[in-house]
């Protein structure tokens, strides 16, 4: 009986302070941080860090000198690409430190609702495209251009592609117009999607130890290719043309990926309160030897993203100097 | 009592077939009409004969006729957008979900405060006083050992966060739950209103329920929390309602006879006397927060759960087990406090002042380590790394098991021979199966062993699937789904048998079980797929261990509490151990290997969704499609069509419903 009005009474607690905390006046939901900042009265920044490594990289850094140089306390959350744009806007996470194009959130959230500015480029250039693996491109160059791609179909079949090639796709997360381009292509292969990129480099590393071939989808930079050796296939070139067509009706794309420069948004209040942390973040700007450098001690190392992290910055004191504020 | 003599007669019935086959032509049907299954079928089959050629003519024989679509993919994404756009300022967002969302912020938060001011010592040491009082100094030891282990995995942040969302996740929970069972255990009606729901709810995998909090709530803790009620209050209301309704009616009549008042009744009779279901639903409640908790993590939820699905993401074995271990700890005191607090004590009697001495020199303990320690998160340098050695003993296996055993190849041919000749034959068949043939079939089967309104649900069930237009990648769904089941069940009763017979193999299973239950899915999935590729194999992989130890457990029960006096005159008449096994244990455990199916069916499920992060594709990916683009059509439908599946597959492998029904 006793330990019953105990829990009524903590519940009440629980309920007063809640209605304490938000008052009664209208609560806006799109302002509301996460539980976990600035407990403990140090100033948290949050960042968004999305799946794939590189990604992580970024994070690791900013984190570390955030909290080792700046002061802050960093909070990492991993939300994929599009809800992560939607927490951005929110301010459930204050930055994400690289973005591939969305177009669409980009109008939305910077141009119309105006709770998200731009944070300026990373200083990486993503590039996505259809790639092999080395020693299978060596034996059959050939392979190289997509009008070949067919030829090699029955000795890519993999046991989800249903007779056909295979082509491996990752998250469904990333950007992605291979089901089209398939189609519009006339490429007898099917898109099959790991589901992770975590699915889809296990894969990668597992046909490449046993000399399988493959075709995936993939990106640069990726620590990977450091593993892997990779080729790109040849795609129909790039066209402004193309890509405009695609914008209207993604299914109608048949021209290869753009190389995007990747850019930096932060959550519009953070650039305005955020102090030290909102321009060492706008600052913020690397190459893709030194970002390759950080994931690859993560991913194929293993290190901490922490512990990675440390390592660079003590070795490059040079590059990260010019970011602090 | 039903379910006793139902077996007995059905070994009744099997011994005659044995005598001379004599009867004949009218006098087979009449036998036939007598026996229940038989009569079911053959009304079926009656309304088969009418209604298919119907069917067949109108709308032809193969997949769902597109006729009896209904595509929502305008409606929803216009929702989606419509909210985008008003979140921030209709007064439906700033005057009801703002305030939810913030009460849910603020709760946490608060908790999470309280958390880090007590630091690493007050928390154990909390912990500790908190399992010595309510359920013996064992567990406390078990407490103590299992929140200083968190520390040294160095997760003691994250699992601080996990254990603040989870705090108020269980107790709004708790109180939901409660509520709901304090309205269904007072009132017949409400009852019977609430139960399909219930059942529902505790059928549905946990991913399904993501999506549709998070386009209202955004990414973060408000709606993980929220997203855990959801999946976490069921257990409590039913377990409330079912101890409220099974009081005892002599207790209920000599209190009313004592002149008390209906309140009175309630408080001083109905629920002290539930007390047991009570404690035992808010330990269901605690059980099935936990596992949501990682799940969540998708929606940002953060702590533990983010942790393992960041490990995840550089498919980083070690580090996501480190994540994954305190989950398993903080199930493991959890559960014991909880079970300890429901079963009876004889500590009842201790004099409240010695109780309140003991709870004071408690506090005093804890105040005092919470001081000599300082308000300080676990120190740095009192860790272990496990997630190096982990990661190397996982590169051994995979290297020593994915090609190259002599004799049966490795891991990757298991599953390309799994793929190809289980699961590719499986998913043709059911996709080719013509749609009216499908409804037919899934009726007979939940009227065979349910009642007319399970089978209906089951067929209503299937019928949404198809009206969505999602009838081919469910069908897909369900190929996995049924091969998974079944070789859990192959092995799960392999496993259950020497289990039941022996109590020391009970005994060295019983930890293994305990860890590999409450081990979040989301680790299973990179060993998996280093071991089986990418696909449905890994997903089904995945499934077969998550499920097996629910189906090892309930199905060892079952055959453990077979009558001993059946066993003994089975052994009398010279039955040998096979023929016991098959012939006396199988047939009087059948209702708890059923249910063991039943369970098998319901979380093999829940793990096939998730397998579409591996490749599993079908409706999983559609789901992870939907919440990795913020596509609401996608991911909705997607998600109540596994909803939907899984109210059918429920339906299906129910057998005890109509018992209860009778009840």
């Amino acid at each position: 009986m006793a330990r019953k009005t105990m829990m009524a009474a903590s519940a009440l607690c629980v309920l007063a302070a809640a209605a304490t905390a938000t008052g009664c006046g209208a609560a806006d939901m799109t302002k509301q941080a996460s539980p976990y900042a600035d407990a403990a009265g140090t100033k948290t920044v949050t960042l968004s860090v999305q799946s794939w490594v590189g990604a992580r990289a970024n994070t690791a850094v900013a984190k570390y000198l955030l909290e080792h140089e700046l002061g802050y306390r960093v909070d990492t959350v991993q939300v994929d690409e599009v809800p992560a744009w939607d927490a951005l806007s929110q301010g459930r996470v204050d930055a994400i430190m690289e973005d591939w194009g969305h177009p669409e959130q980009e109008k939305r959230y910077v141009e119309d609702k105006k709770t998200i500015a731009p944070g300026g480029d990373l200083g990486v250039t993503g590039h996505i495209g259809w790639w092999v693996p080395k020693y299978f491109a060596d034996a059959h160059p050939d392979v190289l251009d997509w009008r070949n791609l067919n030829k090699y179909a029955s000795q890519l079949r993999g046991p989800e592609s249903g007779g056909k090639g295979q082509l491996l796709d990752g998250s469904p997360s990333y950007v992605t117009n291979d089901k089209a381009l398939v189609a519009n292509l006339g490429l007898d292969y099917k898109v099959v999607f790991a589901g992770s990129e975590a699915a889809q480099i296990t894969q990668l590393q597992q046909s490449a130890k046993e000399k399988k071939p493959f075709l995936t989808y993939w990106y640069e930079p990726q620590w990977l290719f450091n593993e892997v050796p990779m080729v790109e296939v040849k795609l129909p070139e790039y066209t402004q043309e193309c890509a405009d067509k695609g914008t209207k009706d993604p299914s109608t794309v048949n021209c290869a990926y753009p190389t995007t420069p990747l850019k930096k948004f932060l959550n519009a209040d953070f650039t305005r309160k955020g102090g030290k942390a909102a321009r060492f973040l706008k600052n913020f700007a690397w190459s893709k030897k030194d970002q390759n450098a950080v994931a690859q001690m993560i991913a194929e190392d293993k290190l901490s993203a922490d512990e990675a992290a440390k390592r660079w910055v003590k070795e490059n004191p040079d590059v990260w100097k010019k970011w602090l504020p | 009592m039903s379910t006793a003599t139902t077996p007995a007669r059905a070994a009744a019935a099997r011994a005659k077939k044995t005598e001379p086959e004599a009867a004949a032509g009218a006098a087979v049907l009449k036998a036939l009409w007598a026996r229940p299954a038989a009569r079911k079928l053959l009304i079926l089959a009656a309304a088969a004969a009418v209604l298919v050629p119907v069917a067949a003519a109108t709308h032809g024989s193969g997949t769902w006729p597109s006729a009896f679509t209904v595509d929502l993919t305008k409606p929803l994404t216009g929702a989606s957008d419509w909210i985008i756009d008003n979140r921030d300022s209709h007064w439906a967002f700033l005057y009801f979900f703002g305030h939810v969302s913030g009460a849910i912020i603020g709760a946490v938060h608060a908790v999470y405060t309280v958390l880090l001011a007590l630091g690493w010592a007050g928390v154990t040491a909390t912990a500790a006083l908190l399992a010595w009082r309510v359920a013996g100094a064992r567990v406390a030891v078990v407490a103590l050992a299992s929140f200083a282990a968190c520390g040294l995995l160095g997760m003691w942040v994250p699992t601080m966060r996990t254990l603040a969302l989870m705090i108020v996740a269980v107790a709004v929970s708790v109180a939901v739950g409660a509520l709901l069972g304090l309205a269904a255990g007072l009132s017949d009606r409400t009852f019977r209103a609430l139960r399909p729901v219930l059942d529902t709810m505790q059928a549905l995998p946990a991913f399904a329920y993501l999506l549709p909090v998070v386009l209202v709530f955004g990414i973060g803790v408000a709606p993980a929390v929220l997203a855990t009620v959801v999946y976490a209050a069921p257990p409590m209301a039913r377990l409330t309602a079912l101890g409220l309704r099974s009081t005892d009616q002599g207790v209920m009549e000599a209190v009313e006879s004592l002149g008390a008042t209906g309140r009175q009744r309630l408080l001083t009779a109905r629920l002290p006397l539930a007390r047991r279901e009570l404690l035992l639903g808010v330990n269901q409640t605690i059980m099935m927060a936990l596992s949501m908790a990682v799940i969540a993590s998708v929606i940002g939820a953060d702590g533990l759960g983010d942790r393992v699905y960041q490990a995840l993401s550089t498919v980083d074995v070690g580090s996501a087990l480190a994540a994954g271990i305190p989950i398993v700890l903080l199930a493991i005191v959890l559960d014991r406090t909880t079970a300890g607090a429901a079963s009876p004590r004889s500590s009842r009697t201790t004099a409240r002042t010695r109780r309140a001495t003991a709870w004071a020199a408690g506090v005093a303990v804890v105040a005092a380590a919470a001081l000599t320690a300082g308000a300080k998160p676990w120190p740095d340098t009192w860790t272990v790394a496990i997630a190096a050695p982990v990661n190397t003993a996982k590169d051994w296996m995979v290297d020593h098991l994915y090609t190259g055993i002599p004799g049966i190849g490795g891991t990757a041919d298991l599953a390309a021979h799994y793929t190809a000749w289980v699961l590719d034959p499986l998913r043709d068949g059911l996709q080719a199966l013509p749609w009216w043939g499908a409804l037919l079939l899934v009726a007979a089967l939940a009227w065979l062993i349910g009642t007319w309104r399970t089978a209906l649900t089951a067929v209503l069930s299937l019928a949404a699937i198809g009206v969505l237009g999602r009838w081919e990648l469910s069908m897909d769904t369900l190929s996995q789904v049924v091969a998974a089941v079944a070789v859990t069940l192959v092995l799960g009763f392999a496993i259950a048998v020497p289990a039941a017979r022996s109590p020391r193999v009970e005994r060295l299973l019983r930890p293994v079980l305990d860890v590999f239950q409450t081990m979040p899915q989301f680790v299973y999935l990179i060993p998996v797929v280093a071991l089986f590729g990418i696909g449905r194999a890994p997903a089904a992989a995945a499934a077969v261990v998550y499920a097996l130890p629910a189906v090892v457990r309930i199905a060892s029960e079952g055959l453990r509490r077979v009558n001993p006096g059946a066993m003994e005159s089975a052994r009398s008449l010279g039955a040998t151990s096979g023929q016991q096994l098959r012939q006396v244990q199988f047939p009087l455990a059948r209702p708890q290997l059923l249910l063991a199916v039943n369970q098998a069916v319901v979380l093999v499920l829940s793990v096939v969704i998730i397998g579409g992060l591996v490749g599993g594709g079908a409706l999983g990916y559609e789901v992870v499609f939907g919440l990795a683009q913020g596509d609401l059509a996608t991911g909705l439908t997607a998600g109540v069509a596994i909803a939907c599946l899984g109210l059918m597959l429920d339906r299906v492998t129910q057998p005890t419903k109509g018992a209860r029904d009778g009840a």
